[in-house]
């Protein structure tokens, strides 16, 4: 931080020195090897917490700082957290907001994540919560360290409280700055138990040092040499690869198997538990051979859903509304419009394919699972593990290595449970490590949904009505930021929750969930109204913005895209989104040429701005904002799983297309410092408008409007010959 | 049946007794403990498990490995040389060209080939090298530009 931070943290007292004692003290110094913790212990650990713990995101987090950091002899600091890195750049990011509010170096902070065993409890890595949420428990547990660490200094140079000054990881005099002592010297040898009655004030981003510098992704050494172990890394001695027997569609039953042939394979131990029949080898790739020998009869369904009438399915099962927003009254509205515009949006669902698919190892020793899984919820993964084997928590742990990639997929985590149960049952450590067509297969889908806009301009070309309703995408980004006299914003089902049993198969959260549907549906709905107004798509959009942030960034895009009034010539357009995702307000545009003899969309440029406040990494924030716009080019374009009465027919990338080099537009990425707002999310939100950006453009260019993602070749064609006719 | 095949792996010599059927990919996983290349997709269509064979990429999902009896195989665990990193392995860190890292080894490697055998490639020539690769967090600009950057650290590349 700038300066030096001298405020009086006293308020301190009692020092006191006790035996080593607690289990996960222990437990740590035998895992991590030397060094020594701060022990702090209050009667109501909680007592201090100045945000306080509520709901199930917060509500166990521990109130004791020692669970989020320990500082070692050698000075050097770790850093433990419940958050794991699925590339998206935690274990980068997390560490500077623990050297700011410590007053470490920065190089001097290691992580660990994601083990049960050794890490804070944590609801899970998703929602792009780990800055704005967790970063605020961990930047007050480091403050207080500090303070605590102060008192401590206090007591060891003997000066008064007000003359002490913290540096990089030492504490000194301000008049004799070489009277000092390190944060390591002040805690060695003992564990020192230490209240503070006020926890100091964050540091203001005015004095930010390491915050908000760039700094080299800590796991790209680990990355391009091999050295980085994912769940299916994990080499154990005596390990088995299990194969488990899938049906061959959701809802087919199991009438019978003939197993026998599957146990003729030399090497090979089978085991079945009801319908839970698993083949288990020492290679994968034979335990594979094995399962395929397994003579197996289902009973299949026949629901007659498929991919196209999926959507008068889910609207006859209509779940019960939820008002998320509402101002004015929709019949004033509907009166006072001279022009009423209605559109109804689709989109199917879409697959988080990422490039690992589940895989989970894990071992039962003298009555302990461990278990190495690729999931981004490894405490709720443990409960689950231990509610379903009949195990204490405590005699479960889940470790959390690198995970190739999640974008809300790696929340369920069936396969960690699989796992855990085969080795508990065979007594050997087992790894399953889904095939591509189980990961299809298994996945929780993007949910397909619909929205229906009614709006309605007045004389003048403003937006008075405003009637909107969303099926079972969910709420998130479906609020109107839109100044519109008369609206509201329905929720009929969402992602998660009881409108899930609609769906033929699994669904859950996908990158930004419900968000790239609403605003999808929302700015190309603008458009329309900005045609039927007949003012240009920016002017449209900022005269009816009051907010601030939004402006900015629309602005922003605007300056560096060369934003120009008026149609687009010949096949070429122009497209504009924006909206609000995890705190962070995010604009786009985008050039796309048509082809209309095709159908084929060829994105030449994309431009994000985005505003999300203090910015901790601004490359690693790029490098998200880089991700969503290439990843959201394919629910835009080319994403939709495709299937009848259960089965699945796109499993593997012969059929699912994800975007490829070749897509790649010009991607230029700016962010628009904001340093009155503390982080917001950087993981998700420039995905949002992807949707609506191309629809825009394709509007734009040829005035077809595509009311379904996403635009394949096929539908843009057919949007183009209604305009035709 | 069983047959004997041998190869250079990382610049050691190996030794496998078995079905000359079972492909490379999970020979060097399971039975080697060589866990550089990846299973993505096992149908040829990621990339992920991408090793050099005679420094060519190869997709070692498809690759019996009767094939590569007296070949030379190279994972990412064996590019760097004396603990020192390849020009490409560099170019992917400073320019940031990975996120989960799981496609990492896989871009590397079929980064070499390309680079091996055009050492001064366009943009377009890379983006169509690199076309099967897949990435699903989206790095792909930065994994364009870091081999942009590895072919003039290389000698080559457009200057």
């Amino acid at each position: 931080m700038a300066g030096e931070n001298s405020s009086d943290t006293a308020g301190a007292a009692d020092i006191a020195v006790r035996p080593l004692s607690r289990r996960q003290f222990l437990k740590r110094m035998g895992a991590a090897g030397g060094g020594l913790i701060i022990y702090f212990s209050t009667v109501d650990p909680l007592s201090w917490a100045r945000t306080p713990r509520t709901g199930f995101l917060g509500s166990n987090i521990p109130g004791d700082f020692n669970a989020f950091l320990k500082i070692g002899l050698d000075n050097r600091v770790m850093l433990y957290t419940g958050k794991i890195e699925m590339g998206q750049g935690s274990m980068t990011s997390l560490p500077q907001l623990l050297a700011e509010e410590l007053d470490v170096d920065y190089e001097m902070v290691d992580i660990l994540l994601g083990d049960t065993d050794l890490c804070p409890w944590d609801a899970g890595t998703f929602g792009s919560l780990s800055i704005r949420h967790f970063g605020i428990f961990l930047r007050e547990a480091a403050s207080e360290a500090k303070g605590v660490l102060k008192a401590l200094a206090k007591e060891h140079l003997k000066i008064p409280a007000s003359r002490l000054v913290t540096r990089k990881g030492v504490v000194f005099d301000r008049a004799k700055p070489e009277h000092r002592v390190t944060y390591g010297a002040l805690t060695r040898g003992q564990v020192i138990e230490k209240h503070l009655e006020t926890v100091p004030p964050l540091t203001p981003p005015a004095d930010f040092e390491i915050i908000g510098r760039t700094v080299p992704r800590r796991d790209a050494v680990d990355k391009v040499t091999g050295a980085a172990r994912y769940a299916g890394d994990i080499r154990l001695p005596g390990m088995l690869h299990a194969k488990i027997l899938r049906p061959p569609a959701h809802g087919a039953k199991l009438t019978g198997a003939d197993i026998k042939k599957a146990g003729a394979v030399d090497g090979v131990q089978v085991v079945r538990e009801g319908d839970f029949i698993a083949v288990l080898h020492e290679h994968p790739d034979v335990a594979e051979a094995g399962l395929a020998r397994i003579e197996a009869r289902f009973d299949r369904p026949v629901t007659g859903i498929d991919d196209k009438t999926i959507f008068d399915h889910l609207l006859k099962s209509k779940p019960k509304p939820e008002i998320a927003s509402t101002g004015g009254d929709l019949n004033t509205g509907q009166r006072m419009a001279s022009e009423i515009v209605e559109e109804t949006y689709y989109n199917s669902y879409v697959a988080h394919a990422p490039m690992e698919p589940h895989t989970a190892t894990a071992v039962m020793k003298d009555g302990k699972l461990t278990v190495w899984a690729s999931t981004q919820t490894p405490f709720p993964v443990r409960a689950r593990i231990a509610g379903r084997l009949k195990l204490p928590e405590d005699q479960v742990r889940v470790i959390t290595p690198y995970v190739g990639g999640g974008f809300g997929g790696k929340s369920a985590s069936q396969q960690a449970l699989e796992a855990a149960r085969l080795a508990k049952r065979t007594g050997r450590p087992v790894q399953v490590a889904w095939s591509r067509a189980e990961e299809f297969f298994y996945d929780t889908f993007r949910p397909a949904a619909v929205v229906n806009i009614k709006s309605g301009l007045d004389r003048s070309g403003r937006m008075v009505l405003w009637n909107y309703d969303v099926y079972y995408a969910g709420q998130r980004g479906c609020e109107l930021y839109y100044d519109v006299p008369h609206h509201r914003e329905t929720v009929f089902g969402r992602w998660r929750g009881s409108a899930r049993k609609n769906h033929p198969f699994g669904v859950g959260p996908w990158r930004a969930p419900a968000n790239n549907t609403n605003t999808y549906a929302r700015e190309l709905h603008l458009n329309l109204m900005a045609s039927k107004a007949g003012v240009d798509p920016l002017a449209f959009r900022l005269m009816h913005l009051t907010d601030k942030r939004m402006i900015r960034v629309l602005k922003a895009a605007a300056e560096r895209f060369g934003w120009k009034s008026g149609k687009t010539p010949g096949k070429r357009g122009y497209g504009i989104a924006c909206g609000i995702d995890a705190g962070t307000y995010v604009a786009l545009m985008a050039e796309v040429d048509v082809d209309t003899g095709t159908g084929n969309l060829d994105v030449k440029r994309v431009v994000c701005a985005q505003d999300m406040g203090v910015v901790v990494n601004p490359d690693g924030a790029k490098m998200q904002m880089e991700g969503c716009i290439t990843m959201g080019l394919g629910y835009a374009l080319a994403e939709e799983i495709h299937f009848k009465d259960g089965e699945i027919f796109d499993l593997n990338f012969d059929t699912y297309t994800i975007p490829t080099f070749s897509w790649l537009p010009k991607i230029e990425t700016i962010i628009l410092e904001n340093p009155h707002v503390p982080p917001q999310g950087g993981g998700e939100p420039a995905i949002i408008g992807m949707g609506g950006v191309l629809a825009t453009a394709v509007y734009d260019a040829v005035g077809a409007k595509l009311l379904e993602l996403p635009m394949t070749p096929d539908r843009v064609r057919k949007a183009v010959e209604r305009v035709k006719s | 049946m069983i047959e004997t095949i041998r190869f250079r792996l990382n610049d050691k010599p190996v030794l496998i007794r078995g079905d000359g059927e079972r492909l490379l990919l999970w020979v060097l996983r399971s039975d080697l403990g060589i866990t550089g290349p990846k299973y993505g997709c096992g149908i040829g269509a990621c990339g992920s498990c991408t090793v050099l064979v005679d420094g060519m990429a190869v997709l070692s999902c498809q690759t019996p490995v009767r094939e590569i009896d007296g070949s030379s195989v190279t994972t990412i665990e064996g590019l760097a040389t004396n603990g020192s990193l390849h020009p490409i392995q560099k170019a992917f860190i400073e320019h940031g060209g990975l996120q989960c890292g799981y496609c990492t080894p896989g871009m590397i490697l079929t980064a070499y080939s390309l680079l091996s055998e055009n050492p001064n490639p366009s943009r377009e020539e890379i983006v169509e090298g690199m076309e099967n690769n897949l990435c699903r967090c989206g790095a792909h600009v930065r994994i364009v530009r870091a081999i942009e950057t590895a072919a003039r650290e290389m000698g080559g590349g457009k200057k």
